[in-house]
């Protein structure tokens, strides 16, 4: 038997050249189509560093000011271009300080590739100065990763990590490379990777499926859609509205799948979990079949799930086969890439309109409306709120503006009021939740998407977690525009500690600094709003800036975000108030 | 849903990071690996790892879809006792004296089915292949005599239905 290949490569004759391991490395980005990556230099990466100076002028080094904000901004510029986000790190602290961004990346499906430097081969296991086990730290929160330790295997590993990066349910890869490796020489020809035997980035579709779901959905008399951001990595933003407009079927969003569809779409009724809407929330126990359209029924989702949508026929539309029945058992898995498997149920819908049913969810729309929506959003009473700055941005932007937020309430005022016009237009860290994340991300879908407007919403507590990478905002004078939110608290943990610990405020009070002097300090031109009349102005000024700007609005401090749905609750019990 | 053995087989690439990946799944849900058995399959450059948990079927579903997930992983299966035909090994280290002074000891290995596997002055060492149960019971009859040193691999095992590995490596080469 021929010995079978565990890699397909494209197959083009090419002819070697003799090159060090760390120009190969370049050679390896530019091939992949990279013209940036994000970084921070050290005594293990120095090779490739030294390439990098040769290369300016095809390739773009950002250095963040630390590293996890490389890789925060690797995933903002990946989640606004859809391309894979580079970061590169030294040995020790600098690879390590790239988990948290890794951890988030996988967590949230964004394709990144992270090079980290290592120290010398015949060093490896002697704790050697900066030595530290990053493909042992860093395998539970990547897609794949390898140490290359000769610089024969660069291409090769550097196709691989590319493809798999990239490929089905995008994730984070990272690649360690001993300085030996990038010092040495090698006979480099590359080839892109186009299959790994042991992988497969996407099942197979079963049409049965896909016929099942059609006689499901046909029949039904109350059908819903939940839809996540496999909508948008699998560029199915078409298929998915007009499915919902042909089979006239309200579709509400996980907070990664906002921005798939218009928000002002009259078919789309809002956000499911914790912290989204009324209806989307209560109707998902009334409705007669549930289309789970990219998403990945998430506890923050689904709340308790003995009360789940158990009335209902599932129907999972899912790319990665450990998803299906992994939190909710479902009727109907559909496994595949959504935009096809959409593509091959469109035909098998018949046209309909479900109009009493639409119309429960405007009646549920009504409430929360006039209970919560109307004061955030339009507020009369002193002292201004998170969602009226929402609602100006929305104003300002014409709903056009890319959203970058934090974490934390802001983070879902942002995400329950924002509107959007266009796909891959709300960045945030929604799986793990990392505080610190908007800053760096701002960065990266500002790089990734020049022509837009990137407004980051911040947190004053999460903006204190990555501050520093206003130096590159300032150095490259990247128009991002900076919202602070500054309720002077860790305002979401202080919710919980008001609802469920008796206001016991345990470290989540905040005496903050100047943070106008500081951005001035950045020569960032910068604002403060304490009163609701300034509002206006300083929105409009900030929207208009041809350079950065920094915005500080003075809000509650002791706001709260409804609806909410307590941990543990059923999403039925969801509270208004 | 009630709790049975299951053994999990793994077909992979032979990669060193490998184990870690996998043996991490198990790690996250705090279930136990009872044995883990790493070694060369029917095919070359592809290992098998053979898993065995006590665990109820969804669990093992669970676990062999996020196994399946992993990039170097080709194929993941779960089998139960029944579906599976599956033996283990073990060895004992026993004093040489006790081979001439305790006469039942002979019976033991006899009855046991049980090899020796060498003589020396001091010790001699008995091999036994068979069920877990079978081995807790050699086991059993020798504790008494004293056992010098005791040692038993993981579970090693076939399935009775067909792993098709080499039609998934097959269809691979001709996309
Ligand atoms: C890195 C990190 N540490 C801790 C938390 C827990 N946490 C979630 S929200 C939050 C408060 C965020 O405060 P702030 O940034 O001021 O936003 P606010 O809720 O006040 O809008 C905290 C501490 C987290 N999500 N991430
Ligand atoms: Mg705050």
């Amino acid at each position: 038997m021929e010995t079978l290949k565990a890699e397909k490569k494209d197959t083009k004759k090419k002819t070697a050249i003799r090159i060090t391991g760390a120009e190969a490395i370049i050679h390896c980005l530019l091939a992949e189509g990279v013209d940036l990556i994000y970084g921070y230099p050290g005594g293990a990466i120095m090779p490739v560093y030294d390439e990098l100076y040769k290369f300016q002028d095809r390739l773009t080094h950002i250095l963040t000011r630390h590293e996890q904000g490389a890789t925060h901004a690797a995933q903002g510029y990946a989640r606004v271009s859809g391309k894979v986000g580079v970061a590169m790190a030294t040995s020790g602290p600098g690879a390590t300080n790239l988990v948290t961004g890794i951890a988030d990346a996988q967590i949230d499906s964004t394709p990144m590739v992270c090079i980290t430097g290592q120290v010398a081969r015949h060093l490896l296991g002697s704790d050697a100065f900066q030595e530290t086990d990053i493909v042992g730290i860093s395998t539970p929160v990547t897609k794949w990763n390898y140490q290359i330790t000769r610089a024969e295997e660069i291409p090769e590993i550097m196709a691989k990590a590319f493809y798999i990066a990239k490929s089905g349910r995008p994730g984070p890869v990272l690649v360690d490379i001993t300085k030996n490796a990038q010092f040495d020489e090698l006979d480099f020809v590359y080839e892109k990777c186009t299959g790994v035997r042991s992988y497969k980035p996407a099942p197979k579709t079963d049409m049965s499926a896909i016929e099942k779901a059609a006689e499901l959905i046909n029949n039904a008399k109350k059908p819903y859609i939940v839809f996540g951001q496999g909508v948008i990595l699998g560029q199915a933003e078409e298929e998915l509205k007009a499915l919902v407009e042909k089979a006239g079927i309200p579709a509400a969003w996980t907070i990664l799948g906002l921005s798939a569809m218009d928000t002002d779409h009259p078919l789309n009724m809002g956000m499911v979990g914790m912290h989204g809407n009324y209806g989307p929330n209560v109707l998902t126990n009334e409705c007669d079949v549930l289309l789970a359209i990219g998403m990945r029924f998430d506890d923050r989702v689904t709340g308790n799930l003995e009360t789940y949508a158990k009335q209902a026929k599932v129907i999972h539309f899912e790319i990665d086969p450990a998803e299906v029945n992994k939190n909710v058992k479902v009727d109907v898995a559909v496994l595949g890439n959504a935009k096809q498997t959409l593509e091959l149920l469109l035909p098998l819908i018949n046209k309909n309109e479900h109009k009493e049913w639409v119309a429960e969810f405007e009646k549920k729309r009504q409430i929360e409306y006039d209970t919560v929506i109307d004061k955030d959003i339009y507020p009369t009473k002193p002292g201004l709120t998170m969602g009226e700055v929402i609602e100006q941005i929305n104003v300002a932007s014409g709903h056009k503006a890319v959203i970058v937020s934090d974490v934390g309430q802001h983070q879902m005022i942002a995400c329950r009021y924002a509107k959007f016009k266009q796909t891959k237009s709300n960045i945030t860290s929604g799986g793990l939740g990392t505080m610190g994340f908007a800053l760096p991300a701002a960065i990266g879908a500002k790089m990734g998407a020049m022509e837009r407007e990137v407004v980051a919403i911040i947190g004053d507590g999460g903006y204190q977690m990555t501050i520093q990478e206003l130096g590159v905002i300032f150095q490259h004078n990247l128009p991002v525009k900076i919202v602070v939110l500054n309720n002077d608290h860790l305002g979401m943990v202080r919710q919980w500690q008001e609802l469920f610990f008796e206001r016991r405020y345990a470290s989540t009070v905040m005496t903050n600094p100047d943070f106008v002097k500081i951005a001035e300090g950045y020569h960032i031109k910068a604002r403060r709003v304490v009163e609701r009349s300034d509002l206006k102005d300083a929105v409009e000024e900030m929207m208009a800036s041809k350079d950065p700007y920094f915005l500080e609005v003075r809000v509650e401090k002791e706001d709260n975000v409804f609806p909410m749905v307590p941990t543990g609750a059923s999403i039925s019990d969801i509270l208004l108030k | 849903m009630e709790k049975q053995w299951f053994t999990i087989s793994v077909y992979s690439e032979n990669h060193v990071g490998l184990l870690n990946r996998i043996s991490g799944i198990f790690l996250k849900r705090h279930i136990n690996i009872e044995s883990l058995n790493v070694s060369k399959s029917e095919i070359e450059g592809v290992s098998k790892f053979t898993i065995v948990i006590f665990s109820t079927e969804d669990w093992a579903i669970k676990i062999v879809n996020q196994i399946e997930k992993q990039v170097e992983v080709i194929k993941a299966y779960y089998h139960t006792d029944e579906e599976t035909i599956y033996q283990e090994s073990a060895l004992f280290k026993i004093a040489s004296a006790l081979l001439f002074d305790e006469r039942q000891i002979q019976n033991i290995i006899k009855e046991h089915h049980s090899q020796i596997v060498t003589v020396s002055r001091e010790f001699f060492v008995l091999a036994k292949t068979g069920r877990r149960h079978e081995i807790d019971e050699m086991h059993e009859a020798l504790e008494p005599y004293g056992i010098m040193q005791f040692v038993r691999t993981g579970r090693i095992a076939v399935s009775k239905a067909a792993m098709p590995i080499t039609n998934i490596l097959a269809e691979f080469q001709n996309q």
